[in-house]
């Protein structure tokens, strides 16, 4: 049973076709990556998967369930962490990271070895207001870790981050694929974090997957990155300025 | 112990309850400002003080008012000109100062317009005449204060033994009247701006969406937000009744426990209309428009500050259907009235049923995402 199966899946806002039927299949254990330029509809194929967006047409089914008849169990299994969310300014990391953690019926035992994983001990008491950008990106993966999720959805974890804020959260997610009990789907328009991070690598843009595999597969003779790769797909760059030195 | 902390009705009232008492506007808006208003409003209709009235004074022949004005009043200088200050002295009623400016018809339509003068008084063949707008009730109180000095100059002296015998029983002060009136607008507001407002900026903030992308059950995040408000309103209206108590004398005169069903069954109506206002929007600024537009008409009409009665009888009929105007009506009669448990059973079931009603609406058009 794969672990992922989205079936032929459309989504529309108004006027706009977001995702034009996309199909694929993602495995136990693997780290994929949605690599694609903004409003390419990577969040919202994303969104799908995490049962918080409806798909018009098609089927997304979670380790052979869908969210219609299986929320409640699908919720309990998988772990998320969404492009831009603001957590509660006025409260602090333990205590953000309590509150997600009563959802789970999760205790301070796992509170204190997720805020561990994320490196996060030195800022526990401090308010989420007074947390750099790097921070609340890795307190965002420490609330999606709580439940030590099978499937790990995260929308563009690294946007906006230094290069070196970045390189930390690589490392938490490398650590974790190592353990290889997490499935992870990244959404992301940074070509380096899907070449290091990810096994497999699906190239959408419009709405459609243009190309997906192993990164060997997708290169060749004259495509020698995932951006030249891009730009002999549609014409266009991926993201210049993401690239990290 | 491990059992409550891993409980998410209890950690989402604590983390509520945090966030609300980390605010510090929390504490201003909720509890400091209801204070001063009181303090303000209380003093300013409670303490007898000098009126000071002004009159421009347009004559060609003279009258009654210049030898009256001649044995009672002396110059005075005000805003640079000489005006004659007659002082009225009134033990019960404050004591009255009257300038009279002696001016020229354009000058005094130009202090009229400007406001610094309510009445103008001319002669007609040597009789004193009263010009003024009949609908401004200063106006009207100089008419009849000055008519009546005109008419009987001789009792001014003694007006301190008038007749006027001053009420003083609890209950019929303006206080009296403000006290339950900001509690119940403490709660609308506490309320309106605490859950609706507290709703639509995790809305906008995806915290909402995070929130649902958990088995977190939905009506414990509702639940946790009502019940914080709940017990803020009870002690911030708590702080207020002693505070009034301490500087103003107000006691309850009814019942304890039908005070309290009616402000919870306030509570209840409030915080079922603030989720139905936070239902949909995810914009703070659609959100404060709503809340606005919730809550001003009922500021204004539900007599917090004033009595809804001078209102046309139409319009009163529509006031008292107004959660604002039962809840306060029903509070007052219990603080001023000595009202007991069947006189508050309508308003507290009216009120009940209007809150739970806008929660079920709220929660079937709630938008979580």
């Amino acid at each position: 049973m794969h672990q992922i199966e989205v079936k032929d899946v459309i989504k529309s806002f108004k006027d706009v076709q977001a995702v034009r039927g996309v199909s694929l299949t993602i495995e136990p254990g693997e780290f994929v990556a949605l690599l694609g330029p903004n409003g390419a509809g990577k969040t919202t194929l994303v969104e799908m998967m995490e049962g918080l967006k409806k798909p018009d047409k098609g089927e997304i089914l979670i380790q052979g369930k869908n969210w219609q008849k299986h929320e409640k169990e699908l919720r309990k299994i998988i772990g998320l962490s969404l492009q831009e969310t603001r957590f509660t300014e006025k409260l602090t990391i333990r205590e953000t990271l309590r509150l997600f953690a009563s959802f789970f019926k999760l205790g301070d035992d796992r509170v204190n070895e997720v805020i561990a994983l994320t490196e996060l001990e030195s800022k526990e008491k401090s308010f989420v207001g007074t947390l750099s950008g790097g921070q609340r990106q890795r307190l965002a993966l420490a609330v999606a870790l709580l439940n030590h999720p099978e499937v790990l959805f995260l929308d563009e974890p690294t946007t906006g981050l230094d290069p070196h804020s970045r390189l930390d959260l690589w490392n938490i997610l490398k650590g974790l694929k190592d353990q290889g009990k997490t499935t992870l789907i990244l959404t992301t328009h940074y070509m380096e974090e899907a070449e290091s991070l990810c096994d497999h690598i699906i190239i959408l843009d419009e709405g459609k997957i243009l190309r997906e595999g192993q990164l060997h597969e997708l290169l060749d003779e004259n495509s020698h990155n995932l951006d030249e790769l891009f730009i002999n797909l549609t014409g266009k760059k991926l993201n210049e300025e993401a690239q990290i030195k | 112990m491990k059992s409550i902390k891993t409980n998410q009705l209890y950690q989402l009232t604590l983390t509520q309850l945090l966030e609300t008492v980390r605010e510090p506007s929390v504490l201003f808006w909720g509890i400091v400002f209801p204070i001063l208003i009181s303090i303000g409003l209380g003093l300013a209709f409670t303490q007898t003080s000098e009126s000071k009235f002004h009159i421009a004074v347009v004559e060609k022949q003279p009258t009654q008012l210049d030898s009256l004005l001649k044995i009672s009043a002396k110059p005075t200088q005000h805003k640079g000109q000489t005006v004659q200050t007659w002082k009225v002295t009134d033990k019960t009623l404050g004591n009255t100062e009257l300038n009279f400016l002696y001016t020229d018809w354009k000058n005094a339509i130009i202090s009229l317009k400007r406001g610094e003068a309510d009445v103008i008084i001319s002669d007609s063949l040597g009789q004193i005449c009263y010009r003024f707008d009949p609908h401004n009730s200063q106006a009207q109180l100089i008419y009849m204060k000055l008519s009546y000095l005109m008419k009987h100059p001789t009792t001014v002296a003694s007006s301190d033994q008038g007749r006027i015998e001053p009420l003083t029983l609890k209950g019929v002060r303006y206080i009296d009247f403000l006290i339950p009136g900001l509690i119940t607008l403490g709660i609308l507001n506490a309320l309106m701006w605490g859950i609706s407002y507290a709703i639509i900026e995790r809305r906008n903030q995806k915290l909402l969406r995070r929130m649902v992308a958990t088995p977190m059950k939905k009506s414990n995040f509702l639940i946790a937000m009502m019940l914080v408000r709940f017990v803020m309103n009870l002690i911030e209206a708590g702080i207020l009744f002693f505070f009034s108590w301490l500087f103003f004398g107000i006691t309850i005169q009814g019942n304890i426990g039908a005070l309290m069903t009616v402000l919870l069954a306030g509570n209840i109506a409030f915080a079922g209309l603030s989720v139905l206002v936070a239902c949909r929007t995810a914009k703070t600024e659609v959100g404060q428009g709503w809340i606005n537009a919730v809550t001003m008409p009922m500021m204004i009409l539900s007599g917090i500050f004033f009595s809804y009665h001078n209102f046309p009888d139409l319009a009163v009929k529509a006031i008292k259907l107004l959660p604002l105007t039962a809840l306060t009506d029903g509070v007052r009669s219990i603080f001023n009235e000595g009202a007991g448990w069947m006189d508050i059973a309508t308003p507290t079931l009216a009120l009940s049923a209007f809150g739970v009603l806008c929660f079920i609406l709220g929660l079937r058009f709630f938008k979580w995402g």
